[in-house]
């Protein structure tokens, strides 16, 4: 028994413990806690009255017994007895019984406030700190309500001992996480922010903790906090390690002090004030500099002290997001790391690179790091380090290195380890999709996909697969041809059977020619997979089976032959036996017209969320989620509209009616024109002398030039409400973001400190939908937060945002003729105290009414003949304003709404499109072509449409995207 | 905000538990056993981070001893690893080269020390001249108090 070097030493507990230590199995471990507890008991039930020592062992060895795992039921009022003794120890045994096994008993809860109560008011330093450790230890809610208003006090009385003061900051910060509703905000607050002034570190580094809690819940209360805690950090930062005696760790000033001033600041966003602010971006050089110089000590715990400052500092530079320099340099930094010996380092460096990685200054830098990354991929130990290169690798992705990382994932999914093989799958089912530039790329990666890790592919990404294949036409004949060569391995997985089921079942005819791949061969490749497979799968094979009824009828009675069988007339399965009826019976009695009508093709699946995307935030918790559909990311030509998280299997019910299927389909997400609903009334339902109906409908006359819109919008509501305020007229519209939106139909309209107002549109013709997110960025309510009269009129909004909440508003709209102005979105809210305006214009523009058209070669110039009227041509030739990336320049003209005609123009490197522009009233047909010159680095973009305005509209918006 | 810390030794026997939210006794045990588990099967050239449902866990290794904390997904992971490190550096001061009979014999001690250094999931006093003056006062306080105590009682006997 090792000898007990300090303290009180209780024999009979050391004793206890070396038996227990001694005891050769779980059962004899047992046997000597019951006699233990039966002895515990006894004594405690017995008539002698126990004195405090004897009191103070048993409470002790019950406590240790508990810490071994084993429940205890007894013993709690013994222990709120030490509570009241005038002997130290005992009553610290108390505490600490009373702190590890916390008991909802109310009863004892009284029993113990009150010691609590008398130890609080004791003025005895020793027993006002075990007191304040009870409470932040148990932190319940009848303590919150028994104490919390003593401890401001006892915080901020100026005769408290540092030691007191520190763990009453500490105690305040615990009730505040469990009952933040309890603690009192008051006068108490600016004398706390002062002791970021204390002399005593100590007492310092506590307040800092409970100041950054208080911070986050009301902002506003805090915010002198920030210029003491740049004064406090500078002082820290610039001071000689010896300055700080024993508050310094290893040669590094105040490391935990630096860390938790750090992570105040990252409450708030830079500061106003300029010197306060060029104060702080010294302090955050000086720290970035002093991870260049050599270290002082050898010690590990040397550079992790100064590299956990290093960390926190880079946390605060990408939350103010403000100062490119710094940001290139904190990720060049992070770039050393990615190469350093130590594991931790590099493992962090990745972590921190990924939220670099969103933010537009350092995006760019972050990508020439992409080597290593991949690197890390491929030769990392330690698995935890490689989930964080994909997580690095997803975030660095866009449409310049999309393809290599794509294949870099591919490849190292063949050898991941599998705890992560399905969310390696879930991020490139998403990047292949997102920047897909030809579909016929993001066909073979899913396939690929599920060929390498099929067990991982879940059933979202292969639904995506074939919601995609539908609605493109552009890729089904490949889709169909790529599924079918795929089939033909010999051991294939169940999903490629389902997916090639599905989509041979649909497009099968577009092979058909080939008489490699005739109706009967492809017959029977997917009949040869049928018996492995299990019940849904083949219910989907059968469903297969009856639409090849109806695409090739020379196959129709080699098929009834197999529904006819037994093993599917008479399968035990009531489904599939179901369907092999009923399609059997199909088959046999409709007519060719008939069936065709029921047997139609799939209409397109309505545009959503990424349903795939909907998992991997559900899987990661969309924190976790870079969101790469970022504003920074204007050149993606085919945003997916993110607003719907419902999951939609492709309905596979080729025995319902279309009509019927469309039905099933459509519910979850066409938007029903109920009153309820958020829905700016169109002309086509309110009647339309209102003027404000003309509004978002863009109704303006073609010789206006639709150059009144804007006054139209909020200019004039005749008794429908008063008008906005004259403050909200003369806030400057922001159209910052506006020419971003022309080739794309998602990402951030507007972001400053306070809010973030974010887009997701979709247009079908003449008509659109518009989701519009305002985000509170502070953690403080919005308050009357008024958007123009217009849209309150559409939807009742809401007049208050919660911190760190969104709120969505939806616009429906019509493109009555054609227009050259946006409408412009007035907003106004109370942030603080302060009226809030805003001014935003809305990037509704006409090329979003296209509709793309393909046609020939030959087809092409007849119109572009048709179309020479002086008037109807624009022309404009201009410098480029980016590097000329052919991928980039195909991708924003499909985003600008025409189709990319391939082999028309008989130069290659020139670009050619056509669309028509859909209004309410008329189609204008429209072509285009652009002529670079890369020598030069201009551009020539021609456009001709039957109608000049169009012509001169659709060349202004283009010729900015270059 | 720390959310809890735990100490295991290489058979996995928990010798420290400190857990800084609110959960229930079957919440804590599960958690203990599955990072137990975990922490156990990594290799020792391994980092000392990893994701563990939304945390994250910081752990070393000392001698017998492993410490382990979890921290919150903004939390800073290398000053988790020296909270870790002066913590031991604490049992060492108090103990005199502290090794894990200490901690089993003294777990009470264990605990005083950590209230006096970490307080509701944050470092409360980072100088180890201070936490160590805290405890030894405390010790002082008890000394007295125990002086007039009999010997047959010092020897268990009672």
């Amino acid at each position: 028994m090792p000898a007990v070097s300090k303290g009180d030493g209780m024999r009979g507990l050391a004793v206890f413990i070396s038996d227990i230590r001694n005891c050769k199995s779980k059962e004899a471990e047992i046997k000597r806690i019951n006699k233990e507890l039966a002895n515990i008991r006894s004594k405690f039930k017995g008539d002698k009255a126990l004195d405090g020592y004897s009191k103070k062992k048993y409470v002790c060895k019950l406590l240790f017994i508990f810490l071994l795992g084993h429940d205890i039921d007894f013993g709690h009022m013994e222990a709120v007895n030490l509570l009241s003794s005038n002997k130290y120890t005992e009553k610290q045994i108390g505490y600490l019984f009373i702190s590890v096994l916390v008991n909802s008993n109310s009863d004892l809860i009284r029993l113990i406030n009150n010691a609590i109560k008398n130890d609080l008011g004791s003025r005895n330093p020793t027993f006002m700190n075990l007191a304040l450790h009870c409470i932040a230890n148990v932190g319940s809610r009848e303590m919150a309500e028994a104490f919390v208003s003593d401890i401001p006090r006892i915080l901020v009385a100026g005769d408290t001992m540092d030691s007191v003061k520190q763990s009453a900051a500490l105690c305040l910060l615990r009730l505040n996480r469990t009952s933040p509703d309890l603690v009192p905000m008051g006068e108490w607050t600016a004398r706390v922010v002062h002791l970021l002034n204390d002399q005593h570190l100590g007492v310092v580094t506590a307040a800092t903790s409970l100041i950054t809690t208080l911070a986050q819940k009301s902002p506003d209360d805090f915010k002198t906090s920030i210029s003491l805690a740049v004064t406090r950090l500078s002082r820290i930062v610039t001071s000689a390690c010896i300055d700080l005696q024993d508050y310094t760790y290893y040669f590094v000033a105040a490391p935990w002090l630096s860390v938790k001033l750090l992570r105040l600041l990252q409450c708030y966003p830079p500061p106003e004030d300029a010197a306060l602010r060029s104060r702080l971006t010294e302090c955050l050089e000086t720290i970035l500099n002093k991870a260049q110089e050599p270290p002082k000590s050898k010690k590990v715990q040397h550079s992790n002290a100064k590299n956990a400052v290093l960390f926190e500092a880079i946390s605060l530079i990408i939350h103010h997001d403000s100062e490119p320099t710094l940001l290139v340099r904190a990720c060049n930094q992070l770039g050393q790391f990615l190469q350093h010996r130590e594991t931790n380092l590099r493992y962090l460096a990745l972590e921190s690179m990924c939220t670099l990685a969103s933010s537009e200054f350092s995006h760019e830098a972050v990508k020439t790091h992409m080597e290593t990354v991949i690197n890390a991929l491929k030769t990392e130990r330690d698995v935890s380090v490689r989930q964080r290169a994909v997580d690095l690798l997803y975030a660095m992705c866009d449409r310049s290195n999309s393809k290599q990382i794509v294949a870099e994932m591919l490849s190292y999914l063949e050898n991941a380890d599998y705890s992560i093989r399905e969310e390696i799958v879930l991020k490139v089912a998403i990047l292949a999709e997102k920047y897909a530039v030809d579909y016929t790329w993001y066909v073979d990666t899913i396939l690929n996909l599920i060929r390498i890790a099929g067990d991982y592919v879940s059933e979202e990404v292969w639904y995506r697969v074939i919601q995609i294949v539908i609605n493109r036409d552009d890729v089904q004949g490949y889709a169909a041809k790529t599924v079918f060569e795929a089939l033909q391995a010999p051991a294939c997985h169940e999903n490629l059977v389902k997916v090639g089921g599905y989509i041979l079942g649909e497009f099968g005819n577009l092979i058909a020619g080939d008489s490699r791949s005739s109706p009967l061969v492809q017959f029977n490749l997917l009949h040869s997979k049928f018996h492995l497979c299990s019940v849904p799968t083949r219910a989907l094979l059968l469903s297969a089976y009856i639409k090849f009824i109806n695409l090739f009828p020379e196959v129709k009675g080699t098929i009834q032959e197999v529904l006819r069988s037994d093993s599917q007339l008479r399968n035990a399965d009531v489904e599939l036996q179901q369907r092999a009826v009923e399609y059997l019976r199909l088959s046999c009695i409709a007519s060719t017209d008939i069936l065709a009508t029921v047997l139609e093709e799939m209409p397109p699946f309505p545009e959503r969320e990424s349903s795939i995307l909907a998992k991997l935030k559900k899987k990661k918790g969309s924190m976790n989620v870079p969101d790469i559909d970022d504003s920074r990311k204007n050149m993606n030509g085919n945003g997916h509209v993110e607003h719907n998280n419902n999951i939609e299997e492709p309905s596979e019910a080729p025995a319902q009616s279309p009509a019927s299927v469309v039905a099933a389909l459509i519910p979850t997400n066409r938007p029903r024109p109920t009153s309820s609903s958020p829905i700016i009334p169109s002309s086509g339902i309110m009647p339309a002398s209102h003027p404000f109906t003309d509004l978002l409908n863009l109704n303006s006359p073609p010789a206006t030039g639709g150059g009144s819109l804007l006054v139209d919008v909020f200019s004039d509501f005749p008794g429908q409400a008063p008008a906005p305020p004259a403050a909200a007229a003369t806030a400057e519209v922001s159209e910052d973001n506006f020419l971003r939106f022309v080739c794309k139909n998602n990402g951030v309209l507007f972001e400053n400190q306070l809010l973030q107002i974010g887009l997701k549109s979709e247009y079908r013709q003449n008509l659109g939908r518009m989701y519009v997110f305002y985000g509170n960025k502070t953690s403080a309510q919005f308050l009357s937060f008024t958007l123009p009269q217009l849209i309150v009129h559409a939807k009742p909004a809401e007049p208050v945002i919660e911190g760190g909440a969104q709120m969505q508003q939806i616009f429906n709209m019509e493109c009555v003729s054609d227009f050259s102005d946006a409408p412009v979105l007035q907003i106004q809210f109370r942030y603080g105290g302060a009226l809030q305006n805003l001014a935003v214009k809305l990037p509704i523009m006409l090329n979003k009414f296209f509709q793309p058209t393909e046609m020939t070669s030959q087809d092409f110039f007849q119109r572009w003949k048709q179309l020479g009227a002086p008037q109807q041509e624009v022309q404009k030739i201009f410098k480029s304003q980016h590097p000329m990336d052919i991928d980039v320049t195909k991708a924003k003209i499909i985003g600008f709404g025409v189709a990319l005609l391939d082999g028309v123009d008989p130069n290659p490197t020139n670009f050619v499109g056509a669309g028509v522009i859909h209004t309410k009233s008329t189609q204008v047909g429209c072509l285009l072509r652009l002529e670079p010159n890369t020598q030069a680095q201009m551009y020539r973009l021609t456009l001709r449409t039957s109608r000049d305005s169009v012509s001169q509209r659709l060349c202004d918006l283009l010729s900015e995207q270059f | 905000m720390m959310q809890f810390m735990l100490l295991f030794s290489r058979q996995g026997k928990l010798r420290l538990q400190k857990w800084y939210v609110p959960l229930s006794d079957k919440e804590r045990k599960k958690i203990s056993r599955d990072l137990v588990q975990t922490i156990l099967a990594r290799k020792p050239k391994m980092c000392s981070f990893l994701e563990w449902r939304d945390l994250k866990i910081v752990y070393k290794r000392y001698a017998s001893l492993y410490f382990c904390c979890a921290v919150e997904d903004q939390d800073n992971e290398l000053i988790t690893l020296e909270i870790i490190h002066r913590y031991v550096e604490l049992l060492d001061k108090y103990f005199g080269s502290v090794c894990e009979l200490d901690i089993i014999f003294n777990f009470e001690k264990a605990y005083f020390i950590l209230d006096e250094f970490l307080l509701g999931g944050e470092a409360q006093e980072t100088s180890k001249k201070n936490v160590l003056k805290a405890i030894e006062q405390a010790d002082l306080l008890q000394e007295e108090a125990e002086a007039p105590r009999s010997v047959l009682e010092e020897i268990g006997l009672t």
